[in-house]
């Protein structure tokens, strides 16, 4: 504590050691930059939503101050008044050695922004901590911020360490139990450094790509996708800079950390931290909100409790998880389950039932209520028979007698729902109808651009806030005042992961048998990619047009075309059987193909660089065809290796009868015998093609029968061959 | 006094995070903020004890709703307010004595004197009283030079009587000042030194070739076996590991380095063992008024398992920790619940704690309460600075300690919030 007056007067300075004694900053972002919280965050802000009674910024100065941050700067955007307001009435503006400074910004959109403000504020002089005003952590941060500052030592390069923990996600939803999707993380288990962060993978594809110098560059590499990103970061004056010299950088894991990670010119590194015994979890979404909460509830992030947040004597714990203020009035027949909060003043009547749920101060609880999972905030009154499951209802709802909360459901501030109205799953609902009428700075909180305007209704004609009662009335029952938020299509997708709600099984069953469908997938496309030569899978892959696996299909065209027009080229230049050889090989490696593969696009190459020079009878057809494959051989040749490989050629050549080259139709027994003269094809490549086909339907048989004299010859001359040898 | 104010700020912030762990080390750190909030106290010219007692209790009260599961803090306070009030006694005693002395002594005051015939009716009564009550030999030996002062002032001239009242009572005041803050650092040594009062006591109870028997880790049994050791007394100790701080390793790592002969145990082997164990010694966190004690997470186990086996159960605690409230003492958190975490890695469990799936509600439930209640019946004998005890003994050593009114008072002013 007694080096915050040598770090006033120690300014800014590159030793290390006068480094270390500056007071230990910390920057806190007031506000999250999205919109996953709205409707609620339209009227108040974010940090300030109560955390189990608890606005969730006092978890977070709360950390801070006990994990020995001494100046904190709080970052307001949206709604900065109230975040100032509050600040300076609450008992953080008169901490010893622990000052909070707030910085107000009416233009920033994104948390890029807020640090590029900060950085021309000029009041960060060392090592400091960012973190945002949702975060609930219980860590030590002496350890971090050590190995940080030896890191630094050894290189400058090392300028942000993150704090990552364990925990797994869960294998049908893809998603944490946070509610956020399923993290990848590459990170070197000696240095500790990160590699690799994805946050955003596409499960559609069913795998994620490392760059190849990942896994060269690194002696030992460990991809988790059980790692959380606690999102707390300890920085190094750099990271300010680094975002003002990158002003695109606005979103601080998308932009900033994968810039960093795939920038090699500055060769700026990010370290991890992982913690073990100790708590720490941003609120992203509603589904984090429900998980932390409870959480809290059961004490994982002690000593920030609410007993000791609050003190004992004004809430205390009692068995199976029951937080009780001093002076709640409950009904004798009232029966509270397990891991209950009942905030001061809160009335609670006869044969309620309650249980996994946050009950805020001076909420007025009717009889025969049944509360499940929900979070109640202040000045709530619920009248008698309402059924509650796993909503949040804001301060000063009114829900009349006999409404029903379906789960999911999130009431805004001062709502009142009408009589034996029914809220259907997953509604937002809200006196405010348009975002877009509040105040500048209020938008801020939705202005991300990705969802900005993705919820608005579509009626925005209606210009005055006061609601139009008869209209309302109808939305939420007799005497109900408020506006159901519309979801669009796209976004009910995304509903049910995000939901305060547990996840419906029916959803999970649905999931699981996704999942399992896109395994079988996987597989397939697997063989596909591996196969060397496997005739069956290979020939379905190719030779049916809508087939499961599109992109393979797709990547095979594409391949096709490049084949094609890298052949077309080595005729037309000259260039040598060699060299045509090698670029093929290089394409086949890029498109991840088997030297099937080019054996069959080649030989299509050929025949269509012969169909589509001039002639005017098959037999200059014939010629044609048999110039070009003379010319060519080798390169045909080399990437045939075996019987398997030239069978696929014949298929292919049967194919492009077919289809796309006609013409050669009649001349297939020919071309097959020039490329039996021109020892392409072994005699027991087409004999086993034959024999393939015999049992084949009467369609396929066009061209074996046409071929059949051919192959009656060979098999004589096999014939022949053999009472020769005999 | 802004700066009291943030030394208490501060301390209390302490408090509230569970910063600072182990009852003596918060019971001496109160003893020296009440020593500093005593110290700053601006000074009334009637009724200063009164004065004192409301700002210790005004800061007191603060200390004890931060973390009310800590009762060393309020045993402390409670020493601090018993020791204005004996002061104040005293005080007021011997200053009867000196005015009688020097009104009999003295024949020219009494002139003076009967112009105010209010205070000298209330010296008559004080001095009145205090005869019932013999003054320390101490106070009244400090006292003599002081009341001498007063007559000789008084004499000099009719004028400055007032003066002379007023310097009267400044004395006064400093003085009482001066003697609770005297005692307070005795008590603040009383604490320090508590650790090796008991050890002292070591060899009386430690016998040759004797295995003892602890759990967890305290400082004072660690005291208390070495003091035993270094006098040449051979014995083995059981370590019970203390789960799921497992503190006891500690314990074990220190005794072995001591070049005790120690063997560690799981908690749950304790039953196992017992019948070897000639007895048991723990450390409390803190003793009742009826003598059951408050005690790490597990020892009520070990003193079943010693009351099975009649193996004696021996509690060591420091006067700090004797506390003058009942266990049924509705204001008594008698356990905290601390971080699952300690018990189990969340990452392993993360995925039972999914509440997104399943019903969302959490099916696995961590308890982690930090004390155990070990009824009096239970503990054979206490061990304190002051010597043995019995178990029902420990009311009585508590009523040396506190004065009755502290406890109500405390009671009303804590509910009363």
């Amino acid at each position: 504590m007694g080096a915050q007056k040598k770090g006033a007067t120690a300014r800014v300075s590159e030793d290390p050691e006068e480094l270390a004694r500056h007071p230990l900053q910390a920057i806190l972002l007031a506000d999250s930059f999205t919109t996953k919280f709205r409707p609620i965050t339209l009227e108040r802000p974010k940090v300030l939503l109560p955390l189990v009674n608890i606005p969730m910024i006092n978890y977070t100065l709360a950390w801070l101050e006990s994990a020995g941050v001494e100046e904190v700067f709080v970052f307001c955007c949206a709604h900065s008044k109230q975040v100032i307001d509050y600040l300076e009435s609450s008992e953080w503006s008169s901490q010893p050695n622990f000052s909070v400074t707030t910085i107000e910004s009416h233009n920033s959109i994104s948390a890029g922004d807020a640090l590029r403000l900060i950085y021309e504020r000029n009041v960060i002089h060392g090592d400091f901590v960012l973190i945002s005003g949702d975060t609930v952590s219980n860590m030590s941060l002496t350890q971090a911020l050590q190995e940080h500052k030896d890191r630094r030592k050894k290189d400058a390069n090392a300028i942000m360490t993150m704090v990552v923990k364990q925990s797994k996600p869960s294998p049908i939803t893809q998603q944490s139990r946070l509610g956020t999707d399923e993290l990848f993380m590459a990170i070197n288990p000696v240095t500790k450094q990160l590699l690799y962060y994805e946050d955003k993978a596409e499960y559609s594809k069913g795998f994620i790509s490392l760059d190849k110098t990942l896994i060269a560059d690194n002696p030992s590499v460990i991809l988790h996708n059980d790692k959380q990103d606690c999102y707390i970061d300890i920085c190094s004056q750099e990271v300010l800079s680094l975002f003002t010299d990158n002003f695109d950088y606005q979103h601080l894991r998308r932009h900033f950390v994968k810039g960093l990670l795939v920038d090699d010119i500055m060769g700026y590194k990010i370290f991890t931290h992982e913690i073990h015994s100790s708590y720490a979890a941003r609120i992203d979404n509603f589904r984090s909100y429900d998980t932390i909460s409870k959480d809290i509830i059961q004490r994982w992030t002690y000593p920030f409790v609410p007993d000791v947040l609050c003190g004992s004597s004004a809430i205390k714990v009692e068995r199976q998880g029951t937080y009780r203020a001093s002076d709640v009035t409950l009904s004798r027949s009232a029966q509270l389950g397990s891991f209950i909060f009942i905030g001061q003043g809160t009335k609670i009547g006869n044969d309620t039932k309650i249980s996994h749920s946050v009950i805020g101060e001076r909420c007025t609880i009717g009889s025969n209520v049944t509360i499940e999972g929900s979070y109640i905030w202040n000045n709530v009154t619920i009248e008698d028979g309402c059924q509650l499951r796993n909503a949040i209802v804001c301060d000063g709802v009114i829900l009349k007698s006999g409404a029903v909360l379906q789960p999911g459901v999130i009431l805004s501030f001062k709502v009142v729902v009408g009589q034996q109205f029914v809220v259907p799953a997953y509604s937002k609902v809200s006196l405010l109808q348009q975002p877009t009428q509040q105040d500048s700075d209020e938008e801020l909180e939705y202005a991300d651009s990705t969802s900005g305007t993705g919820e608005l209704r579509s009626d925005k004609l209606n210009g005055d806030i006061a609601p139009d009662l008869s209209e309302i009335a109808s939305e939420l029952g007799t005497g109900g005042v408020g506006y159901i938020w519309k979801v669009f299509e796209g976004a009910y997708d995304e509903e049910w992961r995000h939901s305060v709600a547990p996840i419906p099984t029916d959803k999970l069953v649905k999931l699981m048998l996704d999942r399992d469908e896109d395994e079988e997938l996987l597989t397939q496309d697997g063989n596909i990619i591996s196969a060397s030569g496997e005739l069956k899978t290979d020939s379905d892959g190719n030779g049916s047009e809508d087939d499961d696996n599109e992109d393979s299909r797709d990547d095979y065209v594409s391949f096709e075309k490049e084949v094609e027009a890298t052949f077309l080229r080595a005729v037309h230049e000259n260039v040598k059987v060699d060299l045509a050889v090698l670029e093929v090989n290089a394409l086949r490696l890029s498109y991840n193909m088997a030297s099937v593969d080019c054996g069959g696009a080649i030989f299509y190459s050929m025949m269509k660089l012969a169909v589509e020079s001039p002639h005017n009878s098959a037999s200059e057809l014939h010629r044609n065809a048999a110039d070009i494959v003379t010319t060519w051989q080798k390169l045909l040749k080399s990437f045939l290796h075996d019987i398997d490989e030239e069978i696929e050629v014949i298929l292919k050549f049967e194919e492009m009868c077919l289809e796309s080259a006609k013409e050669f139709a009649a001349l297939f027994p020919q071309i097959l015998h020039l490329l039996y003269d021109k020892e392409i094809l072994q005699e027991d490549a087409i004999l086993r093609w034959a024999d393939e086909k015999e049992g084949a339907d009467e369609s396929d048989k066009v061209f074996l029968k046409r071929s059949e004299k051919f192959i009656q010859w060979l098999r004589e001359a096999e014939e022949e061959e053999e009472e020769e040898d005999e | 006094m802004p700066d009291t104010q943030a030394l208490v700020n501060d301390f209390l912030n302490k408090l509230k995070k569970r910063k600072i762990e182990g009852s003596q080390a918060t019971a001496k750190q109160t003893a020296e903020l009440l020593r500093s909030v005593i110290s700053q106290t601006r000074m009334p010219y009637t009724n200063q004890a009164a004065a004192l007692i409301h700002s210790v209790k005004a800061v007191g009260e603060r200390l004890i709703a931060a973390n009310p599961v800590e009762l060393a803090v309020g045993n402390v306070v409670r020493r601090v307010l018993h020791i204005v009030r004996e002061e104040d006694l005293s005080l007021t005693t011997a200053a009867m004595a000196g005015l009688n002395l020097s009104a009999e002594s003295d024949d020219e005051d009494d002139t003076d004197r009967d112009n105010h015939p209010a205070l000298s009716a209330a010296a008559i009564a004080a001095a009145s009283r205090s005869t019932l009550r013999p003054p320390s030999l101490q106070t009244l030996l400090e006292d003599v030079p002081d009341s001498a002062a007063v007559p000789h002032t008084s004499s000099s001239g009719g004028d400055s009587e007032g003066k002379s009242k007023s310097a009267d009572k400044s004395s006064r005041s400093r003085k009482l000042k001066h003697d609770v803050i005297e005692a307070v650092n005795e008590l603040i040594q009383d604490i320090s030194t508590c650790h090796e009062l008991i050890a002292e006591q070591a060899v009386e109870h430690i016998h040759q070739n004797e295995v003892i028997l602890t759990l967890g880790s305290s400082r004072t049994v660690l005291e208390f076996l070495c003091a035993a050791k270094e006098k040449k007394r051979s014995f083995r100790v059981f370590v019970a590991e203390g789960a799921p701080r497992y503190q006891g390793h500690l314990l074990a790592k220190e005794l072995v380095t001591r070049g005790l002969q120690t063997t560690l145990i799981t908690d749950s082997a304790v039953f196992a063992m017992i019948s070897r164990v000639n007895m048991v010694i723990v450390g409390a966190h803190a003793v009742m008024a009826n003598g059951g004690v408050i005690a790490p997470v597990g020892l009520n186990m070990v003193a079943l398992a010693a009351q099975k086996h009649a193996v004696p159960f021996v509690v060591l605690a420091g006067s700090h920790k004797l506390c003058p409230l009942y266990p049924h003492h509705p204001e008594v958190l008698l356990n905290e619940l601390r971080s699952p975490s300690e018990l189990l890695d969340f990452g392993e469990f993360s995925d039972c704690l999914d509440f997104g799936s399943g019903i969302g509600a959490p099916l696995l439930h961590v308890v982690n309460p930090t004390f155990d209640y070990v009824p009096p019946k239970l503990v054979s004998l206490f061990i304190t600075d002051t010597g043995g005890h019995n178990p029902s003994y420990m009311y009585r050593l508590i009523a040396d300690y506190y004065s009755a009114d502290d406890l109500v008072l405390e009671r009303r002013t804590t509910s009363g919030n």
